[in-house]
């Protein structure tokens, strides 16, 4: 298969799941789109690697692997953190840090 | 033999991103997102990142669902209206999310680089194998190995300071 194949699918995977950070209310989902996200650059990344025979774009998909799981834990954190304190689990209605 | 794996890894991973976005249910969603990081384990298999797929498997697929799966469990499964209640912005986000692909594509398919209309180089037998990834992360990517594992660590106490319980502050 051509890389750019790959290229095109990270990009529709991408978009997906910026629609989705766009549309969807609840902060779970939200962050499981933005995971999505994550996932097209890193296969964007994958392939680059492949495109130049070296091992550099796949090491830098593995870091961006562990920053989504510093991410992920920092984001659920808060969730959890939201719900203890009952606050509205809807991402338009948590608007106090708004100027 | 090769085109039809890519094809039925890309269907599945653009079914599990779609089923994220268009299920109701968070736990679902969830579990919608296991199928398209598999999927994902695939793809990279075909592009010769042998470690990336098992750590995509076992760190993602594995780690940090089940966070998610407890967390979903944790909050209750609260359904989630799909539909954005503002009705300029219900028609502005997919109509965004569109634009963006067909820049994305332009972008790509308009680009200079000759070898992306190849299947890149020939590889030699240990590409993508842990040793070495792992060696190039402890010579050519030291520094920024060293700051990832930090990062995880204030992310990991982070963690516990935010969902502490308030009676202990």
């Amino acid at each position: 298969m051509d890389i750019v194949w790959y290229l095109v699918l990270s990009a529709f995977i991408f978009c997906i799941g910026a629609a989705g950070v766009l549309t969807r209310r609840s902060p779970l989902v939200v962050l499981i789109c933005l995971e999505l996200m994550l996932n097209a650059g890193n296969l964007a990344l994958a392939a680059f690697a492949r495109m130049t025979g070296t091992h550099d774009g796949q090491v830098f998909a593995l870091i961006v692997m562990i920053v989504a799981a510093a991410e992920v834990v920092i984001g659920l954190g808060l969730i959890v953190a939201m719900y203890r304190s009952r606050l509205p689990m809807d991402v338009d209605e948590m608007s106090e840090l708004r100027g | 033999m090769e085109a039809v794996v890519f094809f039925v890894a890309a269907l599945l991973a653009v079914a599990g991103a779609a089923g994220v976005v268009l299920q109701r249910n968070p736990f679902y969603s969830v579990l919608s997102l296991v199928v398209h990081l598999i999927a994902l384990a695939v793809l990279f298999l075909l592009l010769r990142a042998e470690f990336l797929a098992a750590a995509q498997v076992i760190v993602y697929a594995g780690a940090v669902m089940v966070l998610y799966v407890f967390v979903v469990a944790y909050v209750g499964g609260l359904e989630d209206a799909l539909a954005e209640p503002n009705p300029t912005l219900r028609l502005l986000a997919p109509l965004f999310a569109v634009a963006l692909l067909v820049e994305l594509c332009v972008a790509i398919i308009g680009s200079g680089l000759k070898a992306l209309d190849s299947e890149g180089p020939d590889l030699a037998a240990g590409f993508g194998s842990p040793s070495a990834i792992g060696e190039l992360f402890l010579t050519k990517f030291l520094v920024a190995f060293e700051v990832v594992s930090l990062l995880l660590l204030i992310a990991a106490v982070g963690a516990v300071v935010l969902a502490r319980r308030e009676e202990t502050t």
